[in-house]
């Protein structure tokens, strides 16, 4: 809808603010060279790059504070030159990155001088349309209780809320900011863009911003602008521009990028020097690592693991450095497990936000251990199995639901660096291999007759140290997957034998 | 409340002094000055004589004095946006100075303007400086921001005053008449110098006020103040005129006298806002108060002997001047 929406305007000039060939400095020396780009009303674009990239010098040539040395401005097709700066003012207003305020003017007189382009006459008589203006966007920045504070008494927040009233209520057509955030803690700035990109829409206000923040910037903008060494990178939507290589490239630091967790736009997070140092001592799980009882199995590590699991507690993808299968009676039942289970973790001295927590009925004393090498690359597979409520889950319309306990909780801890692929993979292999061992040891779902593939309260988890040998596939054929293969192979058969030794033994 | 304390000030003035004028007698006499029906019965003659050829014009010359340097202050604090920014800061009352002391060590009388020539002299040299200070800085900086302005205007602050140092090492007998000058005074001026100074100060004033608004947009940073549409830098230029016309035709009757034009627009910012459509008229009435007064305790406080006026503003206001700071300091940090 969007595309559509732009291709219709690109054919009339009216509405646009267009930047043709810009070049221009400080003194002859040209720090932004040969920009090109443009904005459609209802738009918001965002301007990114390091520092020195020429950012703040490209809003000041487009502002008027600096003349450009080359090319052309215009709005409407009007070139900007020819505006006066009373007019200019009607059409573009600038959020200042900070402003001096040396004298102590009110709130609302320094709101007010945002009118002042709209003022007539020698004695700029003050007028109700330029009161009611004035009033409207003290009520949309929410400083209409400030009015009658100092600018001066104000915190960072609060003034650049009323700066930004100021340049509102110039009403103008195109409003730049210059890192409009950089004095406002996280609400603010989220509430900051709401406003500006609710008003861009309302008000067919064209917004271009000078952003430090890549996330922030992805969020809300339709375009961004990449600039580098006072060139333009890249123009495109969000998406394209924040590429991870260039977005190193460009900033010359290691960056990750992530999926949003909410809304389909790319995040790029931060990695820290330490990270680096971290990689140098390999950490590897072993079978030293594990705890058992009767009560419960718990694995320990020293640095949290990154973790892909159907867990009760930690389930998901994380972080990870406690891992506990939790022996609970075949009658445990708690209408909120959930939060039954973090008590319980609590209890016993580990952090819900550093474990992964899984419960079976199953007897502990039947756990299956063991760790599988091959070269570099090395699995730790702890397995708890029962299968009384064993199920074939091709059978889809079963008549009763017999609540037997049984319950198959996989663990595999790879020595290695996974990819998410890998993760997935390393999934569908144990699983499959799980399903085969069922078929091994005859389970047959007792509802259907048939050959169970699991128990309807099967638990996984994968975790990776995420250090040492990088490993980007899981699946059966490679590598880690053949170590799944085996492992899963053998420590879920050797877990369903003990299981049902017992079950004999005491019948 | 500016304007009441500033005909409180003007009746003060003139009423006392060495020969003390009974205040009614003052008001009835000012009265008759404004519309001649007023009667003056039962005044005596000689009050009426003192007022109107001595006190008035003294009053009024001092009122006039003050009022062109505190608004010119007040307007040159907003453009600059330094509170402590004064006429002093931009060279030009230096300029005067020069002006006035050349014409002082050299003896100089100009054809047809006669007796006028300092006066004339001093307001040609304070433009000549403007011009000067502007040029200089456009020549370091095109767009002339005002930290460039203050330094160049600084720089020759500091050279003139090295000339006029220089001019009364070299002098003999005028001595005490340039120093005398230097330290400012209203006394024995007359009616001539109301002439002198009346037409600039009308200007100057009018053209400041008119650019109220523009001041205020200004106070809060030149770039700001073109966002938000001013024509930065002819309004600059205008209002930089305007102040140095007022200051330089203030230094050219009164000589140098210090103080007025950085005290009393503080003091009116904190009683009444940093407004300028209110700040510049009040800063009229405030600084023509504040001289009027400071004139007054000039000439009486150890009479017969008259203190330069310059001595007074300074006194007082050197330590009121340190108390705002200090009050603004605490109210900041506090």
């Amino acid at each position: 809808m969007r595309s559509s929406y732009l291709k219709q305007e690109q054919k009339e000039v009216v509405n646009m603010l267009h930047i043709q060939h810009v070049s221009g400095g400080y003194a002859g020396h040209s720090i932004v060279k040969d920009i090109s780009f443009e904005v459609n009303k209802g738009e918001m674009l965002g301007i990114l790059g390091p520092n020195g990239s020429g950012k703040t010098t490209l809003l000041k040539i487009i502002s008027g504070i600096l003349p450009a040395s080359e090319g052309t401005i215009s709005i409407d097709g009007n070139k900007l030159s020819d505006y006066s700066p009373k007019e200019l003012a009607k059409l573009i207003a600038v959020l200042p990155q900070h402003a001096a305020d040396p004298f102590s003017y009110t709130v609302k007189e320094t709101i007010s001088l945002g009118r002042y382009a709209h003022q007539r006459g020698w004695f700029h008589s003050w007028s109700k349309e330029d009161e009611e203006t004035v009033l409207r966007v003290m009520e949309q920045t929410g400083t209409l209780s400030l009015q009658d504070r100092n600018i001066q008494d104000l915190s960072g927040g609060e003034r650049q809320r009323v700066y930004l009233a100021q340049a509102l209520a110039q009403e103008p057509r195109i409003l730049l900011l210059d890192e409009p955030t950089n004095h406002l803690d996280l609400s603010y700035q989220k509430e900051l863009f709401d406003l500006l990109k609710k008003w861009s829409k309302e008000c067919e206000l064209m917004v271009v911003s000078i952003f430090h923040d890549l996330n922030l910037a992805g969020l809300y903008c339709d375009r961004l602008l990449l600039l580098q060494e006072g060139k333009i990178v890249i123009e495109d939507t969000p998406n394209e521009v924040l590429k991870q290589e260039r977005i190193q490239t460009v900033y010359h630091t290691k960056i990750a990028k992530q999926p949003h967790p909410k809304v389909p736009v790319p995040q790029m997070v931060l990695l820290p020097g330490w990270e680096n140092e971290l990689i140098d001592e390999i950490y590897q799980v072993d079978p030293s690592v594990i705890q058992a009882s009767s009560e419960r199995i718990v694995v320990k590590t020293e640095q949290p693991l990154k973790t892909m699991s159907s867990g009760v507690i930690g389930s998901g993808t994380g972080w990870y450095q406690n891992f506990v299968n939790r022996h609970v009676d075949k009658t445990y039942n708690c209408s909120d497990h959930k939060q039954e289970m973090a008590h319980y973790l609590e209890r016993n001295g580990f952090l819900p936000g550093e474990t992964v927590g899984m419960m079976t009925a199953v007897k502990l004393e039947d756990v299956s251990y063991k760790l599988y090498i091959d070269g570099q690359v090395s699995i730790f597979v702890v397995v708890t199995a029962g299968v009384g409520n064993a199920i074939d889950a091709s059978v889809m319309d079963r008549e009763v639901f017999d609540n037997k306990p049984g319950t198959i909780n996989t663990w595999i801890f790879v020595n290695g660096e996974l990819s998410e692929e890998a993760f997935i993979q390393s999934i569908m292999t144990a699983t499959e291999v799980k399903v085969k061992v069922l078929q091994n040891e005859e389970v047959l779902d007792l509802n259907t007759g048939t050959l169970a593939t699991g128990t309807s309260t099967d638990s996984i988890l994968i975790a990776a140290t995420q250090k040492g040998t990088s490993i980007e596939y899981a699946g059966s054929f490679t590598q880690l997957g053949r170590l799944i293969s085996r492992g899963v192979f053998e420590c879920t058969t050797e877990a369903i034998r003990k299981s049902r030794l017992r079950k004999e033994g005491m019948s | 409340m500016g304007a009441s304390f500033l005909l409180l000030a003007i009746v003060l003035g003139i009423s006392l002094g060495t020969v003390k004028v009974p205040i009614l007698s003052t008001i009835q006499i000012l009265l008759a000055q404004i519309f001649p029906f007023v009667s003056l019965d039962g005044v005596d003659q000689m009050h009426v004589n003192i007022v109107s050829n001595i006190r008035l014009p003294r009053v009024i010359l001092a009122g006039l004095v003050g009022a062109a340097l505190a608004i010119a202050g007040a307007a040159f604090q907003g453009l600059l946006r330094n509170p402590l920014a004064d006429p002093y800061t931009l060279g030009v009352s230096s300029g005067a100075s020069v002006g006035a002391v050349v014409t002082l060590f050299f003896q100089l009388s100009l054809p047809v303007i006669g007796a006028f020539t300092l006066p004339v002299l001093s307001i040609l040299f304070s433009f000549i400086t403007i011009f000067l200070v502007l040029g200089f800085a456009q020549k370091i900086e095109r767009s002339m921001r005002v930290e460039t302005i203050i330094l160049t205007g600084i720089i020759f602050s500091s050279f003139l005053g090295a000339l006029i140092s220089l001019m009364i090492a070299l002098t003999g007998e005028e001595l005490r008449q340039i120093i005398g000058w230097l330290l400012g005074s209203v006394s024995m001026r007359g009616w001539v110098y109301i002439k002198i100074i009346l037409p600039f100060f009308l200007i100057g004033s009018a053209i400041l006020i008119f650019n109220g608004k523009e001041l205020n947009a200004m106070s809060f940073g030149e770039e700001r103040a073109h966002h938000l549409g001013v024509n930065v830098q002819r309004r600059k230029h205008i209002i930089l005129m305007a102040g140095s016309m007022l200051t330089g035709s203030a230094v050219a009757v009164s000589g140098t006298i210090g103080f007025v034009g950085l005290v009393i627009p503080h003091l009116a910012r904190m009683l009444w806002g940093p407004d300028h459509k209110h700040l510049l008229p009040l800063s009229i009435l405030t600084g023509s108060a504040f001289l009027i007064l400071a004139d007054l305790v000039s000439r009486t406080i150890i009479a017969p002997i008259e203190l330069p006026i310059g001595v007074i503003t300074a006194l007082v206001g050197a330590p009121v001047f340190a108390v705002i700071l200090l009050k603004t300091r605490a109210e900041r940090s506090g």
